[in-house]
């Protein structure tokens, strides 16, 4: 089987859906490749290269009419399509609900077209989510621009000339982008804090350092296949505030809330923005769904009330190189899933969940939206049922507030009282002992709470043994007339003692020498 | 030898057996401990022995050399499966030395006190016998239970809660006599009555608790053996035996709380004893539904292709001695890049930190044994559990029944691995007596048969 790869045309896209490496990897499962000429030049790759990885190189004509497949980036315009050889393949994004017309040659043509952006959420086809790798891209990239674009640096600094606050980011969606965001201003030596409707990625924000903003407010943030959902009134003004309150603070937001095939929700709006300290910059990643910002011109970078807005559509594409190589090995991924006899040939299994859900037309029919996929999010936490208690009385409550004071010192002045009766009677001898008896009981205690768990049965035999330090009385007692009952119950209690002595502390002893650490040799 | 030098050294060993005991806040300062212990003791001897105080050498010699050879035998000889009875009957040795010093502080002629000095003198003899008393016939008897000499079900004498009232009270009212009495004679005489009555309520106390009670018995017991030690001390005048006895005491303390914590009951209900006859929804033999019993290769096959496997061993591998082949077994499963790890709830075995003995015995690396606490979260993410020979401490009643008599005890909840094995003779209950749905569960496999042979078995399977 044939595989082309054309130049990508649409909006001065700079990707590229093969490198020599993802080119090798085709070969060894048995395609032919053909690669347009000058198709991996702005990504970084010569010709020379794909031609030295087995490649052959050809012109556009050929590569859209003699391929078997055509593995791609951007959706083909329809002109494209039409070009292509009638029952062919063809592996690009598609975004089929916006590309009607699209969808239309491809079933006309008998194209089998499988949509990157369709790959399902699961484990097993984590290796061809392309959306996910881009999204790691963008979400890199988006801070890159911003440190471009910021007057001062990310990280905190004393220096003899003077001491430089660290910069604080703001990341609005802790999806693949914003963790990836999160992941790269955390690096740079920004404080970063991050926000999400789903409070399940809290964890995953936390990970890399950053703070996770929390609302009050309390509703799932889920929707279907892990992507987010829109959210209720209540829930977006308490966001709003929230966003508001941390506008004034923040140097950089990165934004990246998006909802599948909607427009994208205001989430910034003009008076923030106004809000906001001259210098700051804020990256709007959702720029090509209209924007999260109010004041986003989608594709371009603007300064608006001092504030640098970048738009920036093609935010992938601005790493062409890593964004191929990333998108390249997705494809050979699923490639060598279609191939697995290592013949060349691909198969589409049609019970298979990750192939049926990509392909959006087969055999001259449309297959897309595919059945509802199944529901793979992290399932949400049980909701909190906590009822509020009656209102206390206002004696309640100031006991409540009082007794943790007051408690220890009814204690001091129990035992003060008690004390203050033994001391009058009891000879100062005693008391003596007493004061030993009494810090000894309390250094015990602090100390055999640090004991480990896992030793408490050497604890145990070595506390046998000093309990054995009762032979000291025994010792004291023994010397006198030897043949008396005093004498002879004094020698019996050392014998019986020495033997707890010896016996507790060499059976610690050999307990303790058997406790090892998994690298450890005798 | 001045008495001067005896007490700084008393204050050295004081605090060389508190370094010890800080010594077992990890394994690797652990040793350490155990050797400031054995400082500390040896000066405190050497000193008491140089004292003035003392010269009867040669029976000192005597009684003494024949101690540290006994001693030293017994140390050598014993199985770390007998452990719990090697610190029951020590326990019951320092009772024992703390019933005689105290008889022998009664009867020595040289002390003389009068007023209220005598009163203390004389409450803090009849305190250490009573003590000291107690924990030897109690502790003679949790080595017999422990040893199987006796059977561990409770004894439950008819209005046993009265008797034992009885018996405090009559030591109440003999104290009070004793304290009072002037001469020789009768004193003595009301004291080795005092003693009896001790010996008998120490021996009805711990009889009437049951197997699976053991770890707190033995706690206390070691707490006891303390406080006899510090009240003979205060008897003698003695700070040494006062700060040792009173380390010793509140570590004992402190373990019989952690051990009733974990099976989320209070001191004085173990205490009163009688726990797995009584109440609650014990079925008498009755089956919830039907166990699925597995062979020796499908558990290997299990274990072979699982990624993370806990091993949740009970007192079954103790008695079986089979904690060399459950390391031979886990070795063989790491070689094969199986993540082994061991779970240990705290009431595991017959005495606190049992298992971990064993485990060590067995030379398991002891990072890759947990606490319940610590591992209790991933059991859900584990795809194989291998209980071996435990019972109510993986029991989920514990935390789904109310009605159960364990309800409340925290317990490994194994039943959240992918699957669990359970290596059991039969289907008989724990010591709780109670029956346990996790056999009943449908991720839950049967292994019959004796955990050391079946373990045989899975490594040659394996």
């Amino acid at each position: 089987m044939k595989i082309g790869i054309p130049i990508e045309t649409c909006n001065e896209e700079k990707r590229v859906a093969a490198t020599p490496e993802s080119v090798k990897a085709l070969i060894h499962l048995g395609y032919d490749l053909t690669v347009e000429a000058g198709a991996g030049e702005a990504a970084g790759f010569p010709d020379g290269a794909y031609e030295a990885a087995g490649a052959a190189l050809s012109d556009a004509k050929a590569v859209w009419s003699d391929s078997d497949m055509v593995l791609k980036v951007c959706p083909p315009s329809p002109g494209e399509a039409r070009q292509m050889k009638a029952g062919a393949a063809l592996v690009s994004f598609v975004q089929p609900a916006e590309n009607p017309e699209l969808l239309e040659v491809l079933k006309t043509r008998n194209i089998t077209a499988l949509a990157m952006e369709q790959v399902p959420r699961i484990t097993r086809a984590q290796k061809l989510d392309a959306l996910s790798s881009m999204a790691n891209i963008a979400g890199y990239r988006a801070v890159v621009e911003a440190a471009g674009a910021f007057g001062r640096f990310f990280t905190g600094q004393v220096t003899a000339a003077g001491k430089i606050p660290p910069a604080k980011v703001l990341v609005i969606g802790a999806g693949v982008a914003g963790l990836s965001a999160i992941g790269t201003a955390g690096a740079l030596g920004a404080v970063v804090r991050a926000f999400d409707t789903r409070p399940e990625v809290k964890e995953q924000v936390e990970s890399l350092g950053a703070s996770f903003l929390m609302l009050d407010v309390e509703e799932e943030g889920a929707g279907a296949g892990g992507y987010a959902k829109v959210m209720s009134e209540a829930f977006i003004q308490a966001e709003m505030a929230l966003f508001a309150a941390q506008a004034k603070e923040v140097d950089m937001i990165i934004t990246t809330a998006m909802i599948p095939g909607k427009t994208a929700p205001i989430l910034i709006t003009k008076e923030m923005v106004a809000s906001m300290m001259p210098g700051s910059v804020i990256v709007d990643l959702a720029a090509g769904q209209g924007g999260n910002c109010e004041l986003t011109e989608p594709g371009q970078s603007v300064v608006k009330e001092g504030v640098t807005l970048i738009g920036y559509t093609d935010m992938v594409s601005r790493l062409a190189n890593q964004a191929s190589r990333l998108y390249a090995t997705n494809l050979s991924n699923l490639l060598a899933d279609l191939t697995p006899a290592k013949d060349g040939e691909a198969v589409y299994d049609m019970e298979d969940e990750v192939v049926r859900t990509m392909t959006v037309t087969k055999g001259g029919e449309i297959t897309w939206p595919p059945p509802a996929p199944t529901r793979l999010a992290l399932p949400p936490e049980p909701p909190k049922t906590e009822k509020k208690a009656p209102e206390p009385s206002v004696i309640e409550t100031s006991w409540q507030r009082w007794a943790p004071q007051v408690k220890p010192f009814l204690f001091l002045v129990v035992g003060g009282f008690l004390l203050y009766h033994l001391g009058r009677v009891v000879p100062p001898d005693f008391l003596q002992h007493m004061t030993v008896f009494v810090l000894a009981c309390f250094v015990g205690y602090m100390v055999i709470w640090n004991v480990t768990p896992s030793l408490h049965t050497p604890l145990m035999s070595v506390t046998n043994a000093i309990s054995g330090i009762i032979v000291v009385g025994a010792l004291l007692q023994v010397s006198g007339p030897f043949f008396s009952l005093k004498t002879l119950l004094a020698a019996v209690a050392i014998l019986i003692a020495t033997i707890n002595v010896f016996g507790g502390f060499l059976v610690t002893q050999r307990m303790l020498k058997m406790f090892r650490r998994g690298g450890d040799h005798e | 030898m001045n008495s001067g030098l005896i007490t700084t050294a008393y204050i050295a060993a004081g605090v060389l057996f508190i370094l010890s005991l800080g010594g077992l806040s990890n394994q690797e300062s652990a040793r350490r401990g155990n050797i400031y212990g054995i400082l500390g003791m040896a000066l405190a001897l050497v000193a008491t022995i140089l004292g003035k105080a003392v010269t009867a050498y040669a029976l000192i010699g005597i009684t003494m050399g024949l101690g540290a050879a006994i001693g030293v035998m017994v140390s050598r000889k014993v199985q770390m499966t007998q452990m719990p009875e090697l610190v029951a009957i020590l326990h019951s040795f320092v009772g024992m030395a703390a019933v005689l010093v105290g008889i022998t502080g009664y009867l020595d002629p040289e002390m003389h006190y009068v007023g209220v000095e005598k009163t203390i003198h004389e409450v803090e003899i009849f305190i250490g016998v009573f003590i000291g008393a107690l924990t030897f016939t109690g502790s003679v008897v949790a080595f017999g239970k422990l040893r199987g000499t006796l059977s561990s079900r409770p004894l439950l004498l008819p209005f046993r809660h009265l008797i034992n009232l009885a018996a405090v009270s009559v030591t109440l009212g003999l104290g009070v006599l004793f304290v009072g009495a002037e001469g020789m004679g009768f004193p003595l005489l009301g004291l080795m009555i005092m003693a009896c009555i001790a010996f008998g309520l120490g021996w009805h106390m711990v009889m009437a608790i049951g197997g699976a009670d053991m770890p707190v018995v033995i706690s206390m017991l070691n707490s006891y053996s303390g406080w006899a030690a510090a009240a003979t001390g205060f008897m003698l005048g003695n700070d040494l035996l006062i700060i040792a006895g009173a380390l010793v005491g509140s570590s004992g303390a402190i373990l019989s709380y952690i051990m009733c914590k974990a099976m989320n009951r209070s001191l004085m209900n173990v205490i009163l004893g009688g726990f797995g006859t009584s109440g609650g929804t014990v079925v008498e033999g009755g089956m919830q539904g039907d166990a699925i019993p597995t062979s020796l290769e499908e558990t290997a096959a299990l274990l072979k292709n699982a990624k993370n496997v806990v091993i949740v061993p009970g007192y079954g591998m103790a008695v079986a001695q089979a904690q060399h082949p459950v390391f031979e077994l886990t070795e063989r499963l790491r070689k094969a890049g199986v993540n082994v790890r061991f779970a240990i709830h705290p009431v595991a075995g017959r005495m606190p930190g049992h298992m971990n003995v064993l485990l060590a015995e067995a030379r398991v690396p002891y990072d890759i044994v947990f606490e319940m606490d610590e591992i209790n979260d991933d059991l859900a993410e584990t795809d194989a559990v291998l209980v071996i020979g435990a019972n109510d401490i993986v029991n989920p009643s514990a935390l789904e029944d109310p009605g159960s008599p364990i309800a409340g005890m925290p317990v490994l909840a194994v039943w959240n691995a992918g699957i669990v094995v359970v290596l059991k003779r039969s289907m008989a209950t724990g010591y709780a007596g109670v029956e346990n749905p996790l056999f009943f569960k449908e991720n839950t496999r049967m292994l019959f048969g004796d955990a050391k042979e079946s373990l045989t078995g899975l490594l040659a399977a394996v």
